[in-house]
C-alpha cells in the first residue's frame, strides 16, 4: 500500500549534531555503496532508537539514493521504526511452539495488564507490546523479552505464579487501572 | 603432565541454555574451581553449543579421560540438565569424586533414546567445540577439508562427490545440490557469487540458528568449498536479525578465519580467494524466499521476481549465484571427508543422509534432534520426543504433528508412522520444510492452528502480488468466522475454493504455500470445521465424516 505523504511536511526535527555527523561517518564506512542500505539504517537507529525522518533523508542524499527509495525500505522491514519508542518495551513471542504452550493467552493478559493493544507503537505511553514470530526459544515456550531481555518458560498453568512473575518483570498496570477502559 | 584423570566441563552456550540462565552457572563452575587448589589444573571448563536437549536447560556434559584432555570415549560422559549457579560447587565435587552430585533426577542418562537414536552428521561439532575458538575448531577437524580440496581436487571433482552424496536442499525444498552447483559452475564465464540462506524463519524452527550458534566454522568451510567448487570469489550470509547471538559468533568466526588465511586472498597457499560477508536482515520472513533474500542483499525491499531466470543463472547484480541453506552447507564437509558414498548409505532411496529437526510444543523433550532421513514420525515424537507430557495412549496423548511451518501442515496421530523423507511428507499434504517439528496435543484446536497460522502469512505477505496480499486476508476473515463458530457450509466451499486460487497463482512460495495449513487440517480435521459451523444441521452427521476419513 502507498503511504499518503507525511502531511505538508513540517520543519524536520532538529537531530543532534553529534549523531548527525556520526550517521556520514558510518556511511563513509561503507564507501557509500546502495547496497548497504539496510546495513545503514539498523546502525541509524542503534544511534536515535528509531529512524527520525531527518536521518532518513541525510542517508538518502549521502547514499544517492531518490528518498522514496530509502523510504521504502525503512517501511519494509518489520524491525525499522518509524517513531520514537516507548520508555520500555516487551514483545511476546507467537511462533508455533510458544502458541500450542499459551502465547496468545498471555499476550492478551499482557494487553490487560497494560491497558493497551499488542503492535500499537504508542502502547500505554510508557510501555508497547509488540508480537514475534519466533525467536527459536521454542524449548523454553512461552517466551517474553521485556526490554531486550528474554523470559523463558512463563507459567501459563498457574495465574498466581504468572502474575508475581509479570510483576517482578515491571510490567505493572498503567495509571488508569480500569481494565474495562483498554481503548 | 602426569597420568591423572583429566575432566572437561562443556557448559552449553548457545541461546537456549543462555535464556535459562547458562552464563551465571559457567561463572559459578569457574569460580568453583578455582576453589579446588592444586585439583583445578586436572579439570577443563568450556562453553560449548547445544547439547540438544534445550528444553531441560542449563546443561553441562562432563567428560572423564585417562590421558591428557584427548576425545573422550561417549562411555565417560555424564550429563546433567536444569543446573543453577548454587550447584557448581556440587557438581565439581561429584566430579572429581569428593561429594555428593546434584539431585539424581538432573542427571541424564546418555542411553536415553533422546540421544541415543541420534546420529550426528551435520551437528557432530555442534555441542563439542567451542564455538568462539578457531583453535578448537581446528583440533576438531575444521577446515581440513577446505584445505585438501583446494590442493588435490578440481572443482569438477567436488562436484561430483556432491551430486555422488544425493544431498538434497535442507530449506525445504529439497532440489539436489549437485544439480545446483553444476548449474552454477556452467555459466558462462564471469563473476559468480555464494549466498547462505540462514533467514530461519519458520515459527518452531531453531536448527540453523544451532548451526551457527555452535559451529560457525564447518558452515564457514562448507561455503568455502561451494564457492571454489562453482567458482565464486564473493559471498554473502544472510542472518536473520532476531539471532544476535548468532550474528556475533558468526562475525567472530569469520574474523579468525581471516587472520589464519583461510579466507581473503590466496587460501591455504592456493590460488583461491574468497570474501565473505554477513548480511543482517530486519524482519521480514519473505526474505527466506530466494530472490527476495537477493533483493534485500542488494540493499532493496525483500520483494520476490518471477522465475526463470533463477538466481543461478541471474542473481546477485545479476551474476550466477549459488544459494543454499545453512544446513546443506554445513553438510558439504563430511560428506568431503567421508566421501559422497558415505552420506548416500544413510537415509532413504529418495532422501540422503541425515536431517535435523527442532521438536517443541507439547512434548516431553524438546530440542535439537538429527537422525537418518526415513525415520519414521513416532519415532521422532515419539520414542525420542516422549510423547505429550502426562498423557497416554498409543499415539502418547499427539494430535498431530506440524511440520514445513507456515508452508507446511498437520499430519494427524494415526499417520504418524509415515518415514520423514521429502517425498512421504508431501505426499500427505504436508512438507520437510526446513526442520521445525511442533507437536500438538488433544487441547489444540485445527482451526485455532490454521488461523495462527494465516494471521502469520497475513502479516508477512510481501504485498507484491494480489492473491496472496489480499487472499490471505480473505482467508484469514473465513478461519475467523470458524474459530467464532458463526461460519456456514457456504463458507467452507468458499474456503476451499480460496485456498486452491491463492496456492495456484501467487507469485511466490509464501503466497503458495500459505494455504496448505489450511488444507491439511481440512484433509484431517475436517470435522472441527464443520463442528465450527452456525447451524450443525447443515453440516454432514459426524460419523459419515468420520467414516469419510477412514475410507480415504
Amino acid at each position: 500500500m502507498i503511504a499518503p505523504p507525511a502531511a505538508p511536511s513540517p520543519p524536520p526535527e532538529a537531530l543532534p549534531p553529534a549523531a548527525v555527523e556520526r550517521t556520514t561517518r558510518l556511511i563513509r564506512q561503507h564507501r557509500g555503496r546502495a547496497d548497504a542500505l539496510i546495513e545503514v539504517l539498523h546502525q541509524v537507529q542503534e544511534l536515535y532508537g528509531y529512524l527520525p525522518a531527518g536521518a532518513l533523508a541525510q542517508v538518502a542524499r549521502e547514499l544517492k539514493l531518490p528518498l522514496s527509495r530509502v523510504h521504502g525500505v525503512a517501511s519494509f522491514y518489520h524491525l525499522f521504526r518509524l517513531e520514537a519508542p516507548t520508555a520500555h518495551r516487551c514483545a511476546v513471542c507467537l511462533g508455533t511452539a510458544c502458541f500450542v504452550k499459551g502465547g496468545g493467552e498471555l499476550a492478551e493478559r499482557i494487553e490487560r495488564r497494560l491497558g493497551l493493544r499488542m503492535d500499537d507503537a504508542a502502547g500505554n505511553g510508557t510501555w508497547a507490546l509488540e508480537h514475534v514470530s519466533c525467536l527459536g526459544a521454542c524449548g523454553q515456550a512461552p517466551v517474553l523479552v521485556v526490554d531486550g531481555q528474554l523470559e523463558p518458560r512463563l507459567p501459563m498453568d498457574d495465574p498466581a505464579a504468572l502474575d508475581a512473575r509479570l510483576a517482578a518483570l515491571g510490567l505493572t498496570a498503567a495509571a488508569d487501572p480500569d481494565p474495562s477502559g483498554a481503548s | 603432565m602426569a597420568a591423572t584423570p583429566q575432566l572437561q566441563l562443556r557448559c552449553c552456550a548457545a541461546s537456549g541454555c543462555r535464556s535459562a540462565g547458562s552464563e551465571a552457572l559457567q561463572a559459578a563452575l569457574l569460580a568453583a574451581r578455582d576453589q579446588l587448589g592444586g585439583a583445578a589444573d586436572a579439570v577443563t571448563i568450556k562453553p560449548v553449543g547445544c547439547l540438544r536437549l534445550c528444553g531441560r536447560g542449563p546443561l553441562v556434559a562432563v567428560d572423564r579421560s585417562g590421558g591428557d584432555g584427548q576425545e573422550p570415549s561417549a562411555g565417560s560422559t555424564e550429563l546433567y540438565a536444569e543446573l543453577t549457579p548454587e550447584q557448581a560447587p556440587a557438581l565439581l565435587a561429584a566430579a572429581t569424586g569428593l561429594g555428593e552430585g546434584p539431585a539424581a533426577a538432573q542427571r541424564l542418562d546418555p542411553a536415553h533414546p533422546f540421544f541415543a537414536l541420534q546420529k550426528p552428521v551435520v551437528l557432530e561439532g555442534c555441542g563439542v567445540v567451542n564455538p568462539e575458538s578457531i583453535d578448537d575448531a581446528l583440533a576438531h577437524g575444521s577446515y581440513a577439508q577446505l584445505k585438501r580440496v583446494l590442493l588435490e581436487c578440481s572443482p569438477e571433482q567436488v562436484r561430483d562427490q556432491v551430486k555422488r552424496s544425493g544431498l538434497r536442499g535442507r530449506g525445504g525444498a529439497g532440489y539436489p545440490t549437485g544439480l545446483k552447483w553444476d548449474t552454477v559452475a556452467l555459466q558462462p564465464p564471469g563473476p559468480r557469487y555464494v549466498v547462505c540462506n540462514a533467514d530461519e524463519g519458520d515459527p518452531g524452527a531453531f536448527m540453523d540458528r544451532s548451526v551457527l550458534e555452535s559451529d560457525p566454522h564447518r558452515l564457514i568451510e562448507g561455503m568455502a568449498i561451494a564457492a571454489y567448487a562453482v567458482g565464486a570469489e564473493q559471498g554473502y550470509v544472510y542472518v536473520r536479525a532476531e539471532y544476535p547471538l548468532a550474528i556475533e559468533r558468526l562475525r567472530l568466526a569469520l574474523r579468525q578465519a581471516r587472520g589464519k588465511g583461510l579466507l581473503g586472498g590466496g587460501i591455504a597457499g592456493s590460488s583461491f580467494n574468497l570474501r565473505l560477508e554477513v548480511r543482517v536482515g530486519a524482519g521480514a520472513y519473505v526474505c527466506g524466499e530466494e530472490t527476495a533474500l537477493l533483493a534485500s542483499i542488494q540493499g532493496q525491499r525483500g520483494t520476490p521476481r518471477p522465475r526463470p531466470p533463477y538466481p543461478a543463472q541471474k542473481g546477485l547484480w545479476d551474476a550466477p549465484t549459488l544459494i543454499n541453506n545453512v544446513e546443506t552447507l554445513a553438510s558439504i564437509p563430511v560428506i568431503l571427508r567421508e566421501g559422497g558414498d558415505w552420506y548416500a548409505s544413510i537415509g532413504t532411496e529418495g532422501s540422503k543422509g541425515t536431517k535435523v529437526f527442532a521438536l517443541s510444543g507439547a512434548v516431553a523433550n524438546t530440542g535439537l534432534v538429527e537422525v537418518p532421513m526415513g525415520t519414521s514420525l513416532r519415532t521422532v515424537v515419539q520414542t525420542i520426543g516422549g510423547g505429550v507430557p502426562g498423557a497416554e495412549g498409543p499415539d502418547g496423548g499427539v494430535k498431530a504433528v506440524q511440520t514445513g511451518g507456515p508452508s507446511g501442515g498437520c499430519i494427524p496421530a494415526h499417520l504418524l508412522d509415515t518415514p520423514v523423507d521429502y517425498e512421504s511428507l508431501k505426499a500427505l499434504g504436508s512438507m520437510m520444510g526446513s526442520g521445525g517439528l511442533v507437536v500438538m496435543g488433544e487441547t489444540t484446536a485445527m482451526p485455532e492452528v490454521a488461523r495462527h497460522f494465516m494471521r502469520f502469512s497475513v502479516n508477512e505477505s510481501c504485498g507484491k502480488c494480489v492473491p496472496c496480499r489480499a487472499g490471505t486476508v480473505q482467508l484469514l476473515q473465513l478461519l475467523d468466522r470458524f474459530v467464532e463458530r458463526r461460519a456456514t457450509l457456504a463458507d467452507l466451499e468458499r474456503l476451499e475454493e480460496l485456498c486452491t486460487m491463492v496456492g495456484a497463482t501467487s507469485l511466490c512460495g509464501l503466497g503458495q504455500a500459505a494455504p496448505n495449513p489450511v488444507l491439511s487440517t481440512l484433509r484431517y480435521f475436517r470435522q472441527e470445521y464443520q463442528a465450527a459451523c452456525r447451524d450443525p444441521d447443515q453440516c454432514e452427521p459426524l460419523d459419515a465424516c468420520l467414516l469419510q476419513e477412514v475410507t480415504r
